[in-house]
């Protein structure tokens, strides 16, 4: 692909799950919470206010570790595949149960604030999931499951080796005269441990995927956790609290070291929270957290086992010209993202998407805006809370292309070196006609500049309410979103729907 | 077969048992894997049980667990060594699930099976075995394959040794860390194995690689395998190679880097000659000692002493004692706890004048430190300052520092002090424990918290036994008994405790005419916690007075006692009753 097919990019609508008519009412434990594709992108999980977790996996070949290995040599070759994967539904569990904090009179909700994948080893899938205050490791693993044709004799199963033990191989032994020779008894009964082929014939096997609870990290948070990420070491990951964050190795569930602590002695005193946290995905000492006051800092955990001080601090000087109550709101980062090759961060706060460059803290290399149509009304969204709601964003594997969600189900899509017009809005949509079928038509449009942006905002400026319109009818947020590791290819969530788009 | 005693029918249960779905009895069959190899004998168990063991990879980690760690003492089991290769396919697969400790058992397992097992099978069997694994598709594989490439390479002809090293080679370089770390851990267990050509050339070439590898924690693992790499090359070779990369190390931009060093330079100094040490570690030390991170000072502070013990006493004077001085005024408290807990050990090493003069000033900031951690550290290693300074000096100096944490207000500093009571007691003779620390024991006996309480009344046992029954029965005995009048009655709830640890080390005759009469009366309390108390301890003293008082003084009391309206209390003296019958009959 050349850079200018890059830029206009064909989104089309791919696939949907849990589709539903817009007079559903969606239950609350259905909507997703996070979505998360894993390393090879055959995978895609997604978690949800009810404490599950829902797999899926693409519809042609699995991943073998040829195609594992192929998929990479692909990604170094820049080659985008031209076929974009579907999704089936693999499997589904439950990840956390809602929980009562006696000591601290506090609910525990199961709501799945994030969720990671893990190196996957010996062909069994590794997820982290986490709600408030546990973290859990949880192993999906495909299981023969051995299903007995018919059972004959119950009893006969049972006592065969038995028998078959007693007879032949003792009581000849121990010079009972036996009432059935021993070559008897093998030909005729079959050995203790049945081979391989001769359990295929009372048996048939059936593929079904189950998930295990390998390991609890708990009791370490004593605020909201917001994010978890994993090493690319392989063997530790921190999670982040509203105020610290945690270093954890993923083998050791008992022990977890703080390595940031923003508390301030005085409670009083504080000014901000921690919002999001990531490591780098190549340096295994750099990891990123960013704040509500709208900072990014990068701390390098080789110089000290405190990283309260920082490396480096990333802050858009110019949002910090004009300070008020409101700016000061919703300057505040809901989102941050390396791309693969880590030169880059994507954030995301109310107002913008923002590009920073590693080598530059003084100023973002690009910003889109999102929520421009909105700052007049910041007071109204300040009253009816939705100024604090949190969008993800996400990039494509080249870390060329930026996707980011808002209200009314649309999906932003921006382009490296495009400005916040020129990006592609689609609407992640609930077709009317579609109640029946259960693929609802392709709905997605890429904006042609202008049009659809234009008509995007006269909507904005038109709607007598637009508090009513961006309100607290969250089924219209589209606040989580993931790229495809190697494709253009995004998952996004509304409600309780998984809606994916390619291009 | 035929010396299987055991009866068949457990067995049987046992096989049963190996495919229950219940996890404990899979467990406990497993666990008992040898006595059904035994059964089945060696034909079936090669034929059978192995296959199905084989097969059998799919169960809880506990079950795998304890599977491999059966099969690392299995060969006995299927016909000895020269079947011993059978044994080699299950552990194989064991060797790449994913739960670490299961892999790490069957590695284990894998060496014990290949040190035993005939040069002709580990070519053939083990060796391809480990290139197998080495070529994995999962790292798991990959991770294992590592531990067990010196078993394999020290009887392999010379083509597949080379290519032995070249596989190693490439693990060093995997692009999985997890393999990467595997590989550097295990280095100097397959340096060990390799000729020293090769050592000096392959091996070194590994080593460096690792060292400079992105992941910090590659590079931690580089670290460890320093020193007994370091062992194997030649002192000159060592000075050469592995010198300049652990020089480098100490420097390293990592603090977890450095951490590791500080813990390990000890260790490499024993592969170096003297002058390397003078010229090269010193300095690294010390720049070790002035890190900039709390984390690595402690580690380097806790090495100090065994530093100082391979240095000239001048060294150490010079370059060390410096750096210790600033140490003990360190800002974290940690640090200065590592260093009071070795700090001591400094003495002997630098000899009495230089201990004086510039080691007892730093004791002493360490015994007035405000972290209680710091003073407890130093008074534990009292015996060695003792042999280098005198008791003169030490009782002078460090009585303040006592008597303060023996009041301190966290009880468990309280408790630490007065565990080290018998120490002091030992080091500072009875004339100066009577002056200074008697009156602090007997206050211990009403402190607030249980805990100091009981252990107040253990450590008059061990006074008692320290300086003997007479000097108990002056300085111990008729205070204690002064508790009996006490109004609280968990004081004298003390007292009871501390008669029943007293009375077996002051003998019969002080027992009975000076702790008994005091039990006695104590048994007519109002408080039933006490009575029943009273009751425990005539129990526990019938053992130490004769038959005659025990007739005539403590069955009397408890019969009285065993008709006490409160049940606790006629519980415990129809115990204490049924004890006395059973010493009556015995005898």
């Amino acid at each position: 692909m050349n850079p200018t097919t890059r830029r206009h990019l064909e989104w089309k609508f791919s696939q949907v799950f849990g589709e539903r008519s817009p007079d559903d009412e969606i239950l609350d434990a259905d909507r997703i919470s996070t979505v998360e594709f894993d390393k090879s992108g055959d995978y895609v999980a997604v978690g949800d206010r009810g404490g599950r977790i829902v797999i899926f996996e693409t519809k042609d070949g699995k991943n073998t570790a040829d195609q594992h290995y192929s998929r990479n040599q692909l990604e170094q070759l820049d080659y985008v595949s031209l076929n974009h994967p579907e999704y089936r539904y693999k499997t589904e569990f439950q990840s956390h149960e809602p929980e009562f904090d006696y000591l601290k009179s506090l609910e525990i909700e199961e709501k799945i604030n994030k969720l990671k994948w893990c190196t996957s080893l010996s062909g069994s899938l590794f997820i982290l999931s986490t709600n408030d205050k546990t973290i859990k490791l949880w192993k999906v693993k495909d299981r023969k499951v051995k299903k007995a044709r018919e059972i004959d004799s119950p009893h006969q199963l049972l006592s065969s080796e038995n028998t078959l033990l007693s007879e032949k191989s003792f009581m000849n032994e121990q010079g009972i005269p036996s009432f059935a020779n021993g070559n008897h008894v093998e030909s005729g009964v079959n050995s203790i441990f049945p081979s391989q082929e001769l359990r295929s014939k009372i048996a048939n096997y059936e593929d079904t995927a189950y998930a295990r609870c390998r390991r609890v990290y708990a009791h370490a948070h004593d605020f909201n956790i917001n994010s978890i990420s994993n090493n690319s070491d392989g063997e530790t990951f921190i999670s982040a609290d509203d105020l610290r964050i945690n270093l954890w190795n993923l083998e050791v569930s008992n022990q977890s070291f703080n390595i940031i602590d923003m508390k301030p002695s005085n409670m009083e005193e504080l000014t901000e929270v921690i919002t999001s946290a990531e490591f780098h995905p190549i340096h295994c000492n750099l990891l990123a957290y960013s704040s509500s006051r709208g900072f990014i800092r990068l701390v390098d955990m080789r110089q000290s086992a405190l990283c309260d001080y920082s490396a480096r601090i990333f802050q858009d000087e110019e949002c910090h010209g004009s300070r008020s109550f409101l700016t000061e709101i919703v300057a505040s980062i809901t989102d941050i993202k390396f791309p693969v090759d880590g030169r880059h961060i994507l954030s995301r706060d109310y107002m913008n998407l923002k590009l920073w460059d590693m080598h530059m803290d003084s100023s973002p290399v690009a910003t889109f805006k999102i929520h421009e149509h909105l700052r007049p009304k910041l007071c109204d969204l300040y009253n009816n809370d939705s100024i604090f709601d949190k969008f993800e964003c996400c990039l494509s594997g080249d870390g060329l292309h930026f996707a980011t969600g808002s209200y009314s189900n649309l999906l932003r899509i921006f382009f490296h070196g495009g400005g916040s017009d020129e990006g592609a809005t689609i609407e992640a949509s609930k077709d009317p006609n579609s109640i029946k079928n259960r693929k609802p038509l392709p709905r997605a449009r890429r904006s042609s500049l202008s049009n659809l942006t234009r008509g995007f905002y006269k909507q904005g400026h038109e709607s007598t309410s637009v508090v009513d319109e961006y309100s607290l009818n969250s089924s219209s947020k589209l606040q989580h979103l993931a790229w495809h590791p190697c494709t253009y290819l995004i998952a996004c969530a509304s409600g309780n729907s998984l809606f994916f788009y390619h291009a | 077969m035929s010396t299987v005693e055991a009866p068949l029918y457990p067995i049987a249960v046992l096989i049963d048992e190996l495919k229950n779905d219940d996890i404990q009895l899979r467990l406990n069959s497993i666990r008992r894997l040898s006595t059904i190899a035994r059964a089945l004998g060696e034909d079936r168990t090669r034929s059978e049980l192995i296959p199905f063991l084989s097969e059998n990879n799919d169960d809880d980690d506990e079950v795998l667990l304890a599977m491999a760690e059966e099969l690392g003492v299995f060969v006995p089991y299927v016909g000895g060594v020269e079947h011993a290769h059978v044994l080699l396919t299950p552990l194989e697969t064991l060797c790449t699930v994913e739960e670490t400790c299961v892999r790490d058992k069957a590695v284990e397992s894998l060496c014990k099976i290949g040190s035993q097992m005939r040069e002709n099978d580990l070519i053939e069997r083990f060796t391809p075995l480990v290139k197998r694994l080495a070529a994995g598709e999962w790292f798991t594989a990959r991770v294992s394959a590592c531990g067990l490439f010196h078993i394999a390479y020290p009887s392999a002809p010379e083509t597949l040794k080379t290519e032995l090293r070249s596989i190693y080679g490439q693990l060093c370089q995997d692009d999985m860390p997890m393999v990467r770390r595997s590989a550097a851990s295990n280095l100097w267990k397959f340096a060990g194995t390799v000729e020293s050509a090769h050592l000096k050339a392959d091996i070194m070439q590994m080593f460096e690689d690792l060292t400079q590898d992105d992941q910090d924690t590659v590079r931690l693992l580089a670290v460890e395998g320093c020193a007994a790499l370091g062992k194997l090359l030649e002192p000159q070779d060592c000075a050469a190679r592995i010198l300049p990369v652990i020089v480098n190390f100490s420097q390293d931009k990592s603090w977890r880097v450095r951490y590791m060093v500080a813990n390990q330079l000890y260790e490499l100094c024993e592969a170096l000659g003297p002058e390397p040490i003078r010229t090269d570690l010193l300095p690294a030390y010390v720049r070790l000692l002035r890190d900039n991170e709390a984390e690595v000072r402690i580690a380097a502070a806790g090495k100090v002493t065994k530093f100082c013990q391979i240095l000239s006493p001048e060294l150490a004077i010079q370059h060390i004692l410096p750096c210790v001085k600033e140490l003990s005024l360190d800002s974290s408290q940690h640090v200065r706890a590592a260093l009071a807990s070795v700090v001591m050990g400094m003495a002997p090493v630098l000899g009495k004048d230089a201990t004086i003069e510039q080691l007892l000033p730093i004791f002493l900031s360490l015994l007035k430190d405000e972290f209680p951690d710091v003073r407890l550290n130093i008074i534990s290693k009292l015996d060695q300052v003792n042999q280098v300074i005198g008791i003169d000096l030490l009782s002078q100096s460090l009585l303040p520092a006592i008597v303060e944490l023996a009041e301190d207000r966290h009880w468990r500093v309280r408790l630490a002090i007065i565990e080290y009571i018998p120490l002091l007691a030992n080091q500072l003779g009875v004339g100066f424990f009577d002056d200074k620390l008697g009156g602090l024991c007997m206050q211990w006996l009403q402190d607030k918290v249980y805990s100091i309480r009981d252990a107040a009344a253990k450590n008059l046992k061990h006074l008692a036994e320290e300086f003997g029954p007479d000097w108990a029965m002056q300085h111990i005995i008729p205070q204690v008994l002064e508790i009996a009048n006490d109004s609280h009655y968990l004081h004298r709830m003390t007292l009871l405790r501390a008669i029943s640890l007293l009375g077996p080390v002051m003998g019969s005759e002080i027992t009975c005419s000076k702790l008994l009469p005091v039990v006695v009366n104590a048994s007519k309390d109002r408080v039933p916690n006490i009575k029943f108390n009273v009751a425990k301890v005539l129990q526990s003293l019938i053992s130490v007075v004769d038959q005659s008082v025990v007739e005539k003084t403590i069955r009397p009391c408890l019969v009285e006692l065993s008709e006490d309206p409160d049940v606790d209390v006629r519980y415990f003296a129809v115990q204490g009753l049924q004890s006395i019958d059973q010493v009556t009959m015995s005898s």
